[in-house]
């Protein structure tokens, strides 16, 4: 019996790893700065490089950073939690284990708010980023070289429910979640360099169902939210085609082709592989105080929708402004730079003429200094005219276009945006914002 | 008196006095080793310059006195094998931190031991590159896996041991060979720069011919590491300090001679005699007996720390000998000889995920008891005693197609070592027909270091089984 195509949809969970920017890396006292080492393998120590002898020191900060997602996320924070050894076999797995948190993650629970619905988090943990496989060949030689910078680097895993039913859904979870991470300022999220990773489980249900299907399909290592976006909706009808013909996707594990934008299968999985987990012996297990939880949780920054509530409240921002201002962390730190400069208040700018200036005029956001903006600011200022003068044009353009003034008063809103338009023909360079405020301002007393 | 007789403290002594010079000592050392190295087959790797090595030590605390160290410690410009194939020939970039405090304070590791491959083992025979003779009598084994470097301080061929126990591996071969050996509290000492073994139980020690020289070692190997997360940053004390505070006071406990493999045996014999020493020194002495629940003031059946500690350091062996897989250090799997694939694939099949709560969870839970029970135990007694092993020395050839062999030596050691306690081996009867000797294992609840040194002197000095304080008070 077939079903209708309109009554499958996608059951998505999300499997993000994010490496943290701690100085050192997890478990030894090496640099942790891997996409920008000049020689392979040269931040490497008995540890990290597996030699014999060598044992793990856990990273404290790396420990508190991802309690601290954890805290932003709203996960509960486990009082008492481990490492434990994952075992698999992979050249760039130098001990042939992993250590990472298999039963007692520092945080699980938590959830996301997604326009589509908040989509759960099942658990946070922290682990440690492998070396890296580099395939070369060499005086005619096919070989393959380990760089081993990345080996040990702090990588956290945020696991989600099932709860993502669109590839729109997956991809503003995504975006909110890398907000976060960025507010916490605990890794760059780096989708291109790879120190954020995105791995879809997909599989395909009929809506309205409550029973998660049998299988799922997994999408490796994608690095934008736009493949990951492009991914489910592959797989989404990919799945539906087979479910249509009465068969079950494979079980499997695929990887997303840029080139072919499609996904490749990669690996078939019977059942879950045998990890052989085993509590780290290495490392002592962890207990937290609910002294230290409460002290680390007064050092969690404010995050995005907080301090737009914030810079509309001080400065007077549109909602527009703040929604754009607090999704870049560079742009928003270059707005709140500028916006306390002594000179800017002196000036007597406004918050909102700031604010346009960072959002339509500036490009790069982390290479200009406030100072500077502020200073071009002050001197672009000779093009704000005076109140009176700004007046006396809007007046004349609202006598010049009565049908404009009143489709406005019979409630056509529109109409201000044109009028606005009109005034800034004759006054080119004053802000937008500016002369739409006076419009509207000078058409109340019409 | 030849010098390389003279123990570490006496050698101290007279070196910094100028009584004795280093080349003179090393002369005797290297004429020892170099005499009967051979047949004893004792070291795997020997510094030749190790004498040049002493220049400006006189003012360090360990004077430049030559120290046997157990090969699976990674030395610079030694080779570091663990006495197996796979690491034949490898040089360690680095420096365990033993080794470098033993060097720091002033000690020249003048070559490296022999061992039971990886420290699987509890004979010494399960090296790679063949067994070590029991100096004491070379047709019997001197037990292990730190065989070589008791069998160094037995035949005078250092003045100064280094070796690890991860159950029994000081204390039984100390105790085979008619030495002192000393195995610290889990995380009293580090574990950095040590090829693992069983990680939640490797502890590192000293091996020496007097329980002074054990104490003296002990200050300058102990101590929080920044490179071993499970070392303790409780304060380190001078352990010489408390040697002569005598035991008068004491509660002593008695265990595991009534167990049916010990009963009426001269182990049991000598540790009972032992007790008597103990009393007639102002301890109070008690007889602990054995049972199969955990009950007050009785010891459980130590049959339960054999299948616990085979459980869990198998599959802590599995996980740690997976790094050999020859792509970067050493070479192939193809070089693991077979006891150690035996362990790696008991302790793969034990972490399983259909078999790892049938038994991995099931050896912790139980580990957990054996604790629980010291932990009572240790509320009313201060030290514990018991034979160290349950007979002398074995014969060459025993542990040959004997998987279990050093599970059944070491199974009056293994409870205390799954619980991390302190334990020290001090010799308690000498047989003169065969020239083999049986030990005393003197055990106290963790960190309580002093209280067994404190008690070890006491019975050395009031017994005459070790002859190294007998000749030098003469």
């Amino acid at each position: 019996m077939k079903v209708n195509n309109m009554q499958y949809e996608p059951v998505i969970g999300l499997e993000i790893h994010v490496e943290l920017k701690t100085k050192s890396k997890m478990f030894c006292g090496c640099k942790n700065d891997p996409f920008y080492a000049e020689k392979p393998n040269m931040y490497t120590c008995p540890v990290c490089f597996g030699l014999p002898g060598g044992l793990p020191v856990p990273n404290k900060k790396a420990i508190e950073w991802t309690i601290l997602l954890g805290m932003a996320l709203g996960s509960t924070i486990a009082s008492f939690s481990k490492f434990d050894r994952k075992h698999y076999f992979y050249p760039d797995l130098a001990k042939g284990y992993q250590i990472t948190q298999f039963d007692e993650p520092f945080c699980s629970g938590g959830f996301i708010k997604t326009s589509f619905g908040n989509v759960r988090i099942r658990r946070v943990h922290l682990e440690e980023d492998t070396g890296k496989l580099i395939h070369k060949t060499i005086v005619e030689k096919k070989v393959t070289l380990i760089d081993f910078n990345r080996s040990g680097v702090p990588l956290v895993e945020i696991v989600t429910e099932p709860d993502i039913h669109s590839s729109e859904q997956a991809k503003e979870f995504l975006k909110k979640l890398h907000q976060i991470v960025r507010y916490l300022e605990i890794s760059d999220a780096d989708l291109e360099k790879g120190s954020m990773r995105l791995e879809p489980n997909i599989s395909v249900w009929i809506k309205g169902s409550n029973e998660i299907p049998a299988y799922k399909v997994e999408v490796k290592n994608i690095n934008s939210f736009k493949f990951v976006a492009a991914a489910i909706e592959y797989e989404f009808k990919r799945h539906v085609a087979i479910l249509e013909e009465g068969k079950v996707p494979v079980q499997e594990t695929r990887g997303w082709d840029e080139g072919k934008n499609a996904t490749v299968s990669q690996r078939k999985k019977e059942g879950a592989s045998d990890y052989r987990y085993f509590p780290e012996p290495d490392i002592p297990p962890l207990r937290f105080t609910k002294e230290y939880i409460e002290a680390l949780r007064n050092k969690l920054p404010k995050l995005a929708d907080e301090v737009k509530d914030d810079i509309i409240k001080a400065y007077g921002l549109n909602d527009y402004q703040g929604t754009i201002l607090v999704e870049n962390v560079p742009m928003l730190s270059l707005f709140q730079g500028t916006v306390s400069l002594p000179s800017i208040q002196q000036a007597n700018i406004s918050g909102t003429t700031i604010a346009n200036w960072v959002i339509n005029k500036v490009t790069d956001f982390s290479g200009t200094a406030p100072i500077d903006l502020a200073n071009q600011i002050i001197g672009s200022k000779t093009v704000v005219v005076s109140d009176s003068e700004l007046k006396a044009v809007i007046l004349n353009v609202l006598e010049e276009n009565p049908k404009a003034v009143s489709d406005y008063k019979a409630g056509k809103e529109q109409s201000a945006m044109f009028l606005m338009g009109m005034v800034r023909r004759q006054l080119p360079n004053v802000d937008t914002n500016v002369i739409l405020e006076a419009v509207k301002a000078a058409l109340k007393n019409v | 008196m030849k010098l390389n007789e003279l123990t570490l403290t006496k050698t101290i002594k007279m070196l910094k006095s100028k009584q004795i010079s280093h080349s003179e000592l090393y002369s005797a050392v290297t004429q020892k080793i170099d005499k009967v190295n051979n047949s004893l087959n004792v070291y795997v790797a020997l510094d030749n310059e190790a004498v040049l090595k002493t220049k400006n030590t006189l003012d360090l605390p360990l004077a430049g006195v030559p120290i046997a160290v157990k090969d699976n410690f990674l030395t610079v410009g030694l080779p570091t094998t663990a006495s197996s194939k796979v690491l034949s020939g490898f040089h360690s970039p680095y420096e365990s931190t033993v080794t470098k405090k033993i060097r720091d304070s002033g000690g020249v590791i003048i070559g490296k031991t022999n061992m039971d491959a990886w420290a699987h083992g509890s004979s010494t025979e399960s090296s790679d590159f063949g067994p070590t003779k029991n100096p004491r009598n070379p047709e019997h084994l001197p037990g292990g896996s730190s065989g070589g470097s008791a069998a160094a301080i037995a035949a005078n061929m250092a003045i100064g041991a280094i070796g690890s126990e991860t159950a029994g591996s000081i204390r039984q071969p100390a105790s085979w060979c008619g030495v002192v050996g000393m195995k610290p509290t889990y995380g009293r000492v580090s574990r950095a720069g040590v090829i693992a073994m069983a990680s939640s139980t490797d502890s590192p020690g000293p091996i020496g011919k007097t329980v002074i020289d054990c104490a003296v070692l002990l200050n300058h190997i102990a101590g929080k590491d920044c490179y071993d997360a499970t070392t303790s940053s409780l304060a380190v004390s001078d352990y010489t300090a408390y040697l002569s505070k005598g035991v008068k006071g004491m509660k002593v406990g008695i265990c595991y001679v009534d167990h049916p493999k010990v009963k009426g045996t001269p182990a049991a014999l000598a540790v009972l005699d032992a007790g008597k020493v103990f009393e007639r020194l102002g301890a109070t002495v008690d007889l602990i007996s054995a049972s199969d629940t955990l009950m007050a003031n009785r010891i459980l059946n130590p049959n339960y720390a054999i299948g616990v500690y085979t459980v869990v350091q198998r599959a802590e062996v599995s996980s740690n000998l997976a790094r050999y897989d020859g792509i970067r250090i050493g070479r192939g799997r193809d070089f693991l000889a077979t006891e150690a694939k035996r362990r790696i694939i008991l302790g793969t099949f034990t972490l399983s995920q259909s078999f790892v709560e049938k038994y991995y969870v099931r050896a912790q839970k139980v580990r957990s008891l054996i604790i629980q029970n010291f932990h009572n135990l240790f509320g009313t007694y201060d030290i514990l005693i018991a034979p160290t092993s349950a007979g002398y020395a074995q014969r060459l050839g025993s542990s040959a197609d004997n998987p279990l062999f050093g599970e059944i030596e070491d199974m009056l050691l293994e409870a205390s070592s799954i619980a991390g306690l302190t334990g020290i081996n001090v010799p308690c009867m000498r047989d003169p027909k065969t020239n083999l000797f049986l030990g005393l294992d003197i055990m106290a609840d963790q960190w309580q270091e002093e209280k067994i040194l404190q008690a070890a002197y006491a019975y050395e000095q009031a017994t005459e089984w070790n002859e190294w304080v007998a000749n030098e008070s003469e």
